[in-house]
């Protein structure tokens, strides 16, 4: 046989190789084939393409690979029992950079389903070598590297330590630095999955001089970007004071109220659960975002979106109004009690009506001018319709009966309560009782209105055994009014004065 | 005997007749008994009756006087109680002016400032307001920035568009589609037809996905990852069919850098930057601008006349020295 005979047997049998492999690795962008591929044994024949000669075939093999480790674990587990790792990561140090993109996309399909395949990962070395592809000059290597580090530090904090171990962080913040916005991204989500678990984890972040950078790309006009650099803000705000005090520290207030009106959701949600964060910790910081005009901002941000995006808006308002009266008040006047009553009635979700049951009882159960600014916006019978209704799950009803007490406890406001006399079950109308006895011996018009409203023939009909709180209350309203009012009312009355018309004898004379 | 036979007889009857007579008195006896009884009984009561009286009268006067004099320490008790209450409700009242005043004053003064409150809720207020326009202000000019960026693209899109069809114009001869004859006036189509620049044939660009400059490489400190040319070569190349060179060959002269020699390497302006860098080192050597001085001062240095050294300025500039082929500048 000729030389070029010889040759031409090779050339064929790599051009099969190519053919195959790329067309598996077309295959596997479809969710459907990739179980055909599986049955058919696809893992076992890209190994070997994986230590083929030609660096293309090594490429696509990798890339294939990825593809199918990415659709479920059962393949990536396949990947990882079949040893596969140790070669990807030995070779990631050495090939070009089509190959490092593949195997680090490889690495963050098998990486992102559980913490075991992470952690297998991590136990064959892979995490040096994809900090070192996070030095290298190609951005799309950085990018590859990156995204794999963040999926293996999302599952939990041993993970996101052994990434800060083999020191991710530094690299990561100078990729943010990096002109493309891909690049951007991908770090500030994975900075975020990094400083989520702990405290010191996000000390470490903070340490390596993220917060002024994240603190720069809020200003960014790309939405994709702007959700990932905020949500890294929240996650370091939320572990301590500290940490929240150095993000606010780094003047994102008041550029973070420009994002409450991005058009994207997620910017939005992201933004208010920043908010969120840093208010809950002291009064100062709560203080600091009022004096900022953060509370109408985040108003007009939960007016304007629905569903689970409200969350955090409507917790940051419920924080805010905890921490004291005078920052209860500053909601009030900023007119977040009406928004909060709107969230409440026509939510279909029920652990968002608790959140807006939750807030609204934190702000009424201060003062009674907290408790008035509550009660006249007509919530209270929302409230007390939830925590009646038997659809309701058990964290509404019992946020619901909170908020409903803590408001009655300091509600003087009579025209609100008067309605729960009718309807309230026993334990909320002690309460109800109780501030009308409260009320009443002070004040005349009330007096008045009460009666004619038909509250006292109300009162006469309660049940209460003697000696009860509720029958002192009781007596204490009776007290206020003249004998034969009381009388008048109370139940049965009329029966008793028909017996004594038929029992009088007419005098004759 | 017979007497007392006789006794014997009668001593029944004597018994019987003593029996009865005794017994007759026994009535009366009863009767005068009981009378008596009863008068005693009657007086004794009577006695008696008198004497509790007394006793009832006199313990009446007792317990009364008792009663007044318990009932004076009493009342004696109760206005002390009473007046001391008054004393104490008075005190308490003066107390409580005094301490309601101290209260607010110390609240006022030390603790809650209710005015501070009342200003720096309504300051507030404002800032919520101004916060409120302002945001919406910025969301207002997104929506205009991106309704323009739309506008623009949809304008790009249709020039585009104009560009590709441009075969559509209508001519001389043939009215094309947009121009139809029996129109008043032609389509709008038509007139962006006859602005547009008909497209040419242009092979699609390399898109230039990023110019790395050098101050990003000093940031990686790997030694491998050092490149030499701006745009690596495409990987599966496949070898073109034909006479041509090993294509490693090809790339290698293709990105070769530029080392130009130092003929080469001089900008083209060369004499006239070097004239004028002369005369600028001349204004500001000499004291006198004028070209007469200067002769002088050659004159009196040298004893040549003014002509020829006239004559020898001008020689100087004009001069030049020609090489075959090329024109050298002559280096002043």
């Amino acid at each position: 046989m000729s030389q070029r005979q010889v040759l031409q047997v090779f050339e064929q049998y790599q051009k099969a190789r190519t053919q195959f492999v790329q067309m598996v690795a077309e295959l596997a962008t479809r969710p459907q084939n990739i179980e055909t591929l599986q049955n058919a044994g696809v893992m076992s024949l890209l190994r070997p393409l994986l230590l083929d000669v030609v660096p293309t075939i090594q490429q696509t093999a990798a890339l294939a690979l990825g593809r199918l480790a990415n659709y479920n674990d059962d393949l990536a587990e396949a990947v990882v029992k079949g040893d596969i790792l140790p070669q990807l990561v030995y070779s990631l140090a050495e090939q070009n950079r089509f190959y490092k993109k593949a195997a680090a996309f490889v690495l963050r399909a098998v990486g992102k389903h559980s913490p075991q395949l992470a952690q297998a990962i991590v136990d064959c070395g892979a995490l040096d070598t994809l900090v070192i592809c996070l030095e290298d000059f190609d951005p799309g290597v950085k990018e590859a590297a990156a995204w794999a580090l963040g999926y293996i530090a999302r599952h939990n904090a041993e993970l996101s330590q052994a990434v800060v171990d083999a020191g991710a962080v530094p690299l990561l913040v100078l990729c943010i630095q990096e002109p493309e916005i891909a690049l951007k991204r991908i770090a500030a989500s994975a900075l975020s999955d990094i400083s989520k678990h702990s405290p010191e984890l996000a000390q470490t972040v903070v340490d390596a001089g993220a917060i002024a950078h994240l603190a720069q790309m809020i200003l960014n006009p790309d939405s994709k970007l702007k959700r990932q650099v905020l949500s890294a803000l929240s996650q370091i705000a939320k572990h301590s004071v500290d940490l929240a005090e150095m993000v606010v520290e780094a003047e994102i207030f008041p550029v973070v109220l420009t994002c409450l009106k991005d058009k994207d959701e997620y910017v939005k949600k992201n933004a208010s659960t920043l908010i969120r964060e840093i208010a809950k910790h002291t009064p100062e910081l709560s203080q600091l975002i009022v004096n900022a005009g953060g509370v109408a901002a985040v108003i007009d941000c939960i007016g304007s979106c629905k569903g689970n995006i409200r969350l955090p808006g409507i917790m940051m308002l419920g924080y805010v109004a905890a921490h004291s009266e005078n920052l209860a008040m500053a909601v009030i006047i900023s007119k977040g009690v009406p928004q909060l009553s709107v969230c409440l009635s026509e939510e279909p979700e029920d652990h968002i009506k608790a959140a807006a049951a939750w807030a609204l009882g934190q702000i009424g159960r201060h003062t009674p001018e907290h408790a008035r600014a509550v009660a006249v916006t007509n919530t209270l019978p929302v409230l007390l319709s939830l925590y009646m209704s038997t659809e309701s799950s058990e964290d509404l009803q019992v946020k619901s009966k909170k908020a409903i007490k803590s408001i009655l406890q300091k509600c003087t406001y009579l025209p609100a309560l008067e309605p729960f006399l009718y309807d309230a079950p026993p334990n909320i109308l002690k309460h109800v009782v109780g501030q009308f006895s409260k009320v009443l011996p002070h004040d005349s018009k009330a007096r008045r209105l009460f009666v004619t409203s038909g509250g006292l023939k109300k009162v006469q009909e309660i049940k209460a055994e003697p000696g009860s709180l509720l029958q002192e209350y009781i007596n204490s309203i009776n007290n206020c009014y003249p004998e034969e009012i009381v009388r008048y009312y109370s139940p049965g009355y009329s029966d008793t004065l028909l017996q004594r018309v038929d029992s009088y004898q007419p005098l004759t004379h | 005997m017979a007497t007392l036979v006789r006794l014997q007889a009668r001593s029944k009857f004597v018994a019987q007749q003593y029996y009865f007579r005794n017994s007759v008195v026994d009535i009366f006896r009863k009767k005068e008994y009981d009378a008596a009884v009863k008068i005693q009984s009657w007086f004794r009561g009577c006695q008696v009756r008198a004497y509790i009286r007394n006793l009832h009268r006199v313990a009446t006067i007792i317990q009364k006087w008792w009663r007044s004099y318990s009932g004076r320490q009493e009342y004696q008790l109760i206005v002390k109680f009473a007046s001391c209450a008054m004393k104490m409700n008075l005190y308490n009242a003066m107390a409580v002016r005094i301490q309601r005043r101290w209260r607010g004053y110390r609240i006022r003064k030390y603790c809650f400032n209710y005015f501070y409150l009342k200003e720096y809720l309504k300051a507030v207020s404002e800032t919520n307001d101004a916060i409120r326009e302002a945001l919406e202000e910025f969301a207002e000019m997104k929506e205009r920035e991106e309704k323009k960026a739309d506008l623009e693209r949809e304008e790009k899109k249709r020039d585009y568009q104009a560009r590709k069809t441009h075969y559509l114009l209508s001519t001389k001869q043939i009215p094309g589609i947009y121009n139809s004859p029996f129109r008043k006036d032609p389509d709008p189509w038509e007139l962006r037809l006859q602005k547009a620049k008909p497209l040419t044939y242009q092979r699609s660009k390399v898109k230039q996905k990023r110019c790395i400059s050098l101050s990003s490489w000093l940031a990686c400190t790997s030694a491998r990852s050092f490149p030499r040319s701006e745009i690596l070569p495409p990987i599966d190349r496949k070898q073109c069919q034909g006479p041509f060179r090993d294509i490693t060959e090809v790339l290698e002269q293709r990105y070769k850098p530029l080392e130009p020699t130092l003929w080469v390497a001089e900008p083209i302006s060369e004499l006239k930057v070097a004239r004028e860098e002369f005369r600028r080192q001349e204004w500001m050597r000499d004291v006198n601008d004028n070209m007469i001085s200067k002769l002088y001062y050659h004159h009196l240095i040298s004893s040549q006349s003014t002509e020829n050294y006239i004559q020898k300025l001008d020689k100087l500039s004009k001069v030049t020295f020609i090489f075959p082929g090329r024109r050298v500048p002559l280096r002043i």
